[in-house]
This record gives C-alpha cells, sequence and structure tokens, in this order.
C-alpha cells in the first residue's frame, strides 16, 4: 500500500490533546508518523508518499457517525451500503454505525457478517448496530455474544424502543454480560398512535396528530430506572436522536448519579423546530419529530455545556416518491452525512462559539469512544489513517441534487454550510476529494 | 464549562425560519389565512354580485372553462354547491372521486393531479382526508387549489360562507370589510374542534374582523392549546356561559371517523353541549345558530332547534354556492386580485 503524506495542515486531535500545524504520514493503513512541519523528509524518500498539500487547512480524525441507515439488505432504491458510505465519505465520516432496522431485520451474525462483506463496496468502516430482539419485536432477545463475535458494536430497535419494562430489564443485564452498549430509541409508542409531527400549537394548526414529548422522556426515565435497578457497572445505556428538553435533563441527571448513560443528538434537531414543518414539508418530517424552540434550544446549551456525548445524523434516506405525498403518509427521516460537519461548524463553532476542537470531538473521538471503535476518533500513532482534510473557512452551500446519496429527502437544501471537505481518507485510501 | 456557557446562552440567534411559498398561485385558496381583508371584501362582493346577476350573461364569465372536483371523501353540501357555483359561471365541470377512479388502484395525489391537468383542468377543487393534501396538490400541479376541506385542517370556503351569514344577521348589507366589523362579536364554536377543519379556518378568519372566537366543548375534543392557534380565541368550557356572551353560535358534529378510538360518553356529552330549545331561549335569545353539516339531529342539537327561527343552517348552504362562484372566478380569471398582500 502507498503511503500518503499530509503536509503543512493544521492538526486538531482532541482525543490526543494535539492543536497545532504538523505534518502526518499514514502506511499500511495507519497513522505512521507525526511531525513539526517539515521532518518527515526521509520518510518520504524511504516510502515515496504520495503527498497532499494541506497548507491553510484543518486535519482532523476522520468523522464518526453512530447513527446511519443504509438501507441493505433489501431496501437499495433508497440507498446501498455502497451509496450510503460514499455519501459518508463526502461529508468527512470514515465509520459509519449502521442500524438494523433493514429488511429482513440485522438480527443475526449472517446479516451483520454480510453488511460487512467486500462485496457491498463500503468506502469508509460500516460497524453494524445488531437488533436488541428478534426482528425487532420487542419480545424476544437475540445472541448477543454471537452478534458480537460477528462485528455488531451495540444492540438496538432503533425505528421502534424497546418497549416492555422486564425485555429492556433483560436487554441491558444480557448487553452489559459481553460489552455492548445498549441504544434506545426512546418512544413511548402507546401515546404517538397516528401522530406525525410534534404535539403543540403547531401540530393543532396543521391538523395533525402529535407525539407528546413525554413520549420521549417517559421512556428515557424509565431506562434510567431500569440501568439504576441493575447495579451492573458493565450496563451502558446510550439515548438515540435526543430532541426534549425533558430527556436531556433525564440523562444529565443519571450522569451526575454516576451511571453510564450517553446521548446523541442530531443537527436537525440543534437547528429546526416544528415551525419549519411549514405547510407539510415532509422534508422535516422525522420521528423524533421536530420539537418546540425550547426544546432546541435545550440541545443547544445541552452540546455546549458538554452534556450531549455525541452529534449523530440519523442519516435517514428515503426515495422522492416516497415523501411527494401526503404528509401523514410519508415516511420519516432525513439525509444527514453531507450536511452534519457544515452545519455544525457553521452554527455550533462560527454562531455560538464553541470551539473547533470540542465540535470535532463530538463528531469524531466523542463517538468513537462510546461505541468502543478502538483506534477510530483520533490520530495519534497506530491509530487508523482514517483522517478528513478541510478549509474551516470556506462556505458554501449544499446542493441535495449533487448528493452522493440514492436519496435527496433533506432540510437544509440550499443552506449555508462551513468547512469544505477537501480529502476524505479511510484506512490510508483517498476515498473523497474536492478541488480547491 | 457551565459558567463559560451562561453568557452565551443569551446570545443563541438559531437558523430563521422561512417563509411560505404558498400559495404558488394566486387564484388558490388553500387556508382561510391566504385571504387579506381585501381579498375577503372582495369575495363578499363578487358573491353578492354573481349571486345577482342574469344566469344567462353569468354563464359566459367562465365559458367552457375546464375544472375539476377532486374528492376523497363524501360529500353533499360541498361538492354540489361548488359543482352547482362552476356550472352557474359555465365552466364545465368532471368530478373524480377516489371509489371510483385509479385511486383505488393506488395512484397517487400528485399523479392524479399532474393527470387532471394534462386532461385541461385549469383548477382543481380538491377534498382530501388528509391535512395538508392542497397544499402538496398545488406544489405538484402549480394550478389554481381550492381546498374544499383537507383532513382536520382547513375549509376556508366553509368559514367565507360562515361569515357571510354571519354578516347578514349581524351587520346586513356589508361587503367591505376591516379589522372593526366585527368587533364587539362573539362567536361560539361548540363541540369537536380537534378534528374540525371548520373550526381551524373559522378561527383564522374571523378574529382577523374583529370578532372574538370562544371554543366550547370537553377536554378530548378540545385541547388546552387550541387557545394558542391565533389571536382572539378563548376557551369556555360551560356552554351556558359561553351561549350568554355570544351573537352567533357554531354547533359541530361530532366526527366519529377521525376520532380514532377515542371513547366518548355520548348522554354525558349530549349534557353538556347539546343545544335545546330551552338552553338557546335562556342564555342566546337573539343568536345565530350556525352548523356546517351534516347535522346529526338529537346529538349536537335537537330537531326543533335545527328547524327553529335562530337556526340559519339552510342559509349557510346557500351562501355556500354564492361564496363559491366567487371563490371559482377568482381562481380562474383574478390572478391579482385578493391573493398575498
Amino acid at each position: 500500500m502507498t503511503a500518503l503524506l499530509i503536509r503543512g495542515g493544521h492538526l486538531i486531535d482532541p482525543a490526543a490533546g494535539v492543536d497545532a500545524l504538523k505534518d502526518i504520514l499514514l502506511k499500511d493503513g495507519r497513522v505512521a508518523e507525526i511531525a513539526a512541519p517539515g521532518k518527515l523528509k526521509s520518510a518520504i524518500q524511504d516510502s515515496g508518499a504520495e503527498i497532499l498539500d494541506a497548507t491553510g487547512l484543518t486535519v482532523a480524525p476522520g468523522l464518526v457517525d453512530i447513527h446511519v441507515h443504509l438501507r441493505e439488505p433489501g431496501q437499495g432504491y433508497k440507498e446501498t451500503i455502497a451509496t450510503g458510505t460514499a455519501s459518508a465519505a463526502a461529508g468527512g465520516f470514515t465509520a459509519v454505525a449502521a442500524m438494523p432496522n433493514t429488511r429482513p431485520v440485522n438480527d443475526s451474525p449472517e446479516i451483520t457478517r454480510w453488511m460487512q462483506a467486500p462485496e457491498r463496496g463500503a468506502v469508509v468502516r460500516v460497524f453494524p448496530i445488531a437488533a436488541a430482539t428478534r426482528g425487532s419485536k420487542g419480545e424476544a432477545l437475540n445472541d448477543y455474544a454471537a452478534l458480537k463475535s460477528a462485528g455488531a458494536v451495540a444492540v438496538t430497535d432503533d425505528g421502534y424502543p424497546i418497549l416492555k419494562d422486564n425485555i429492556m430489564r433483560e436487554t441491558l443485564a444480557a448487553a452489559a454480560r459481553v460489552g455492548l452498549s445498549v441504544i434506545q430509541h426512546a418512544e413511548d409508542t402507546r401515546l404517538t398512535q397516528g401522530a406525525s409531527m410534534n404535539l403543540g400549537p403547531m401540530s393543532f394548526k396543521l391538523g395533525l396528530r402529535g407525539m407528546p414529548p413525554e413520549a420521549e422522556s417517559g421512556m428515557v426515565e424509565r431506562d434510567i430506572r431500569l440501568v439504576t435497578e441493575l447495579r451492573d457497572a458493565r450496563a451502558h445505556l446510550h439515548v438515540a436522536h435526543t430532541s426534549t428538553a425533558a430527556a436531556l435533563a433525564a440523562v444529565r441527571q443519571a450522569r451526575r448519579s454516576g451511571l453510564r448513560v450517553t446521548c446523541e443528538v442530531a443537527p436537525h434537531h440543534f437547528l429546526l423546530t416544528e415551525e419549519h414543518v411549514g405547510f407539510y414539508n415532509t422534508n422535516a418530517k422525522m420521528n423524533p419529530p421536530l420539537r418546540a424552540a425550547s426544546d432546541r434550544d435545550a440541545m443547544i446549551e445541552a452540546i455546549l455545556d458538554g452534556v450531549v456525548d455525541a452529534i449523530a445524523t440519523d442519516h435517514a434516506p428515503h426515495a422522492v416518491h416516497e415523501k411527494e405525498v401526503e404528509f401523514e403518509n410519508a415516511p420519516n427521516g432525513i439525509t444527514g452525512l453531507e450536511t452534519a460537519l457544515g452545519l455544525s461548524l457553521r452554527w455550533l463553532h462560527k454562531e455560538w462559539k464553541m470551539p473547533l476542537g470540542r465540535v470535532l470531538s463530538l463528531l469524531s473521538a466523542q463517538p468513537a469512544a462510546l461505541l468502543g471503535l478502538k483506534g477510530r476518533g483520533t490520530l495519534t500513532v497506530g491509530s487508523f489513517g482514517d483522517v478528513v482534510v478541510f478549509d474551516p473557512k470556506a462556505e458554501w452551500t449544499y446542493h441535495a441534487r449533487e448528493t452522493k446519496s440514492k436519496s435527496r429527502n433533506t432540510p437544509f437544501d440550499g443552506w449555508t454550510m462551513q468547512g469544505k471537505v477537501r480529502w476524505t481518507i479511510s484506512e490510508g485510501r483517498i476515498v473523497y476529494s474536492t478541488s480547491a | 464549562m457551565i459558567v463559560q456557557a451562561a453568557p452565551i446562552r443569551r446570545q443563541l440567534h438559531p437558523p430563521p425560519v422561512p417563509t411560505s411559498p404558498f400559495p404558488y398561485h394566486p387564484g388558490s385558496l388553500l387556508s382561510a389565512s391566504d385571504l387579506t381583508l381585501e381579498g375577503v371584501s372582495h369575495i363578499l362582493t363578487r358573491a353578492t354580485a354573481l349571486e345577482d346577476q342574469d344566469p344567462l350573461t353569468r354563464d359566459r364569465i367562465l365559458l367552457k372553462r375546464r375544472i375539476a372536483l377532486l374528492f376523497y371523501e363524501s360529500s353533499t353540501r360541498t361538492r354540489t354547491s361548488f359543482e352547482l357555483a362552476a356550472k352557474s359561471l359555465g365552466a364545465d365541470t368532471t368530478l373524480v372521486s377516489s371509489l371510483s377512479s385509479s385511486i383505488e388502484k393506488g395512484e397517487s395525489l400528485k399523479d392524479t393531479g399532474l393527470t387532471l391537468r394534462a386532461l385541461g383542468a385549469e383548477a382543481i377543487i380538491l377534498r382530501h382526508n388528509s391535512s395538508g393534501a392542497a397544499w402538496l396538490l398545488e406544489a405538484e400541479t402549480r394550478l389554481p387549489v381550492l381546498n374544499a376541506g383537507d383532513g382536520m385542517h382547513e375549509h376556508p370556503t366553509q368559514a367565507l360562507l360562515d361569515l357571510r351569514t354571519i354578516l347578514a344577521h349581524l351587520k346586513p348589507g356589508t361587503h367591505t370589510v376591516t379589522a372593526e366589523t366585527l368587533a364587539g362579536v362573539t362567536v361560539t364554536i361548540v363541540g369537536d374542534i380537534l378534528h374540525s377543519r371548520v373550526a381551524r379556518s373559522n378561527m383564522l378568519l374571523l378574529p382577523r374582523l374583529g370578532a372574538r372566537v370562544l371554543l366550547c366543548g370537553p377536554k378530548e375534543l378540545l385541547p388546552e392549546l387550541a387557545a394558542h392557534a391565533g389571536p382572539g380565541i378563548e376557551i369556555e368550557r360551560d356552554f351556558d356561559a359561553a351561549l350568554r356572551q355570544s351573537q352567533a353560535v357554531m354547533m359541530l358534529r361530532i366526527q366519529a371517523e377521525r376520532l380514532a378510538g377515542l371513547q366518548l360518553d355520548l348522554e354525558q356529552y349530549k349534557a353538556s353541549y347539546q343545544l335545546t330549545g330551552p338552553r338557546l331561549a335562556a342564555h342566546a335569545p337573539t343568536g345565530v345558530v350556525l352548523h356546517p353539516g351534516p347535522i346529526i339531529r338529537g346529538l349536537e342539537l335537537t330537531a326543533g332547534v335545527a328547524d327553529g327561527p335562530q337556526s340559519a343552517i339552510l342559509e349557510q348552504v346557500t351562501n355556500g354556492v354564492a361564496i363559491r362562484m366567487a371563490v371559482v372566478e377568482r381562481a380562474l380569471t383574478a390572478v391579482h386580485q385578493g391573493g398575498r398582500a
């Protein structure tokens, strides 16, 4: 494998505490050497490395998205592992954790392995998250040890909650025994029947049935209670796509009590509100839904405060014809891999003054650590050669029609982004590049 | 970290909510809030003028123009009055209903709309069981779309015909309306507010003319957040107290088809919210009684009230034809009138 030298860039590696001009040499898919600018000359001559000039650019660990829907197996018309990972690369991501709500549901070691097979054509690393229960029906637990050895990095029934107390209790206990995280889609579906947006004045005005915030926060509170009762320090509850102030408050409290409870927030939940549904924009329909402004503001505060552990996109591609329907009939979800970095830099960093390193940490180091992805989310010597090189000052406009994804269901079409990806490098190979 | 974050919080400027691109076509009537007061005045004026016009000259206004009625739900009043209104202006109409068309075979609303446009329809009148369907149809076809009821959302021509009826009783001869036209007037809307598109359109329209809208009903059918739907809207759960303040009272049908599993004690409901002769005589002896229909005699109101001297229910139906003539005319002709300010 050829070596790659990224020269003259500003390396920001939050996990390693690096924030300085550095040259970085990738060899055999790993980080081989890091040195002050100009100090790696001999290495180049020895290995004949290809040189990337990163002068004026930021060099950071490749981004890690722990919540994506790649739609394979079964729904290749929405997305494939090849197109979904191409979209990830375009967004600066070098690792994605794929949710199991495929057709069939990924509840077996066979499907878990199938998703990671080279034939899928993934351009960045895919980490399958397996279903917690058979068929994600919330009834019978899967074999977590077998799923873990097949490569699963967590279990979840995402798309649905693990609703029953006893099943969730068993899930947490069984996953803790094998060292897997349990990711909960926190939604008390008994309170959200037939609902297609947040419950509030807006849903009343639009004549749509609404999902109350308590449907999320109540489930998070229940899960935290189960973790508390379990008294197993290995148990890890991760709250997916947190969207309500009350759920965040519960996570904050659990953390103070020393429990291993983490949470992620999606860019749309820290940027948009139910008002963005406008007149039935199906590209503003997802589950959990866009919430009240007070909830959105709570997401921003919790990110700035450090309560939020990761930014995750919940990338959920759907075909155009599926979204061009009556709002109630449209499927939930929006794409997000290509807009997460640009939106995070534009709003969290530029607008709300969050240090660049902290923003990048939420998009790489922290999510990688959260799921125990070894050698990812950092660029210390010996780590995987997963790198994103971007121009932190560049402003650009996102056009959904130019997406690498098979789908274009995004509410961020035409939005201004900050930070243009120049190269995405996955295990030492350039998998995405744009011209200066 | 928390200490540092505190001052930042007060400076948060989140991304703005984009302005609505609707209506795309100035002839569309999707929501009661699409109309300026000038636009409302224009429709009221044209309704009377068209009603008074000789049918033999009136039918030249839209002679041979093509209008499609696309109905996904059953309807007697709305469908017939739109059809009669369009025909009175000379237009050719065609009715497509979900039970006798390719909609049954799974054709989408978008494709149905595009097909109607390709068949030469110049405007589509849509009744649909999903909230927001009219917005989808307008966005996809860019034709003038008249919302004849979308799910639990809106029914703007109903609000306009209700306004015409209220004005005829309380402010006879009024066609030009202002923000004070209904100042001092209280209109109570009673019953299944939650599922009612008639209530929503009236709540958006009447307060803009200065009216106070009182909503009355049990919690299951009238959530507290209804009061936040717009200005000039209040909740009064005591029906008698609401009646005593009202010059007009609008009764609504319990929408059994939209209750979605909600259990309701009908006897309890009738005791609290049925409009009876004695109740009307005791608390609103001069109030106008409205109902968008269909009425269920013996449930939300008694037969005596429906047929009584204070009932304007059949006037509403008649007013529907006049209002819909004006709205259909506006759809195909008044391109720069009555749209957004």
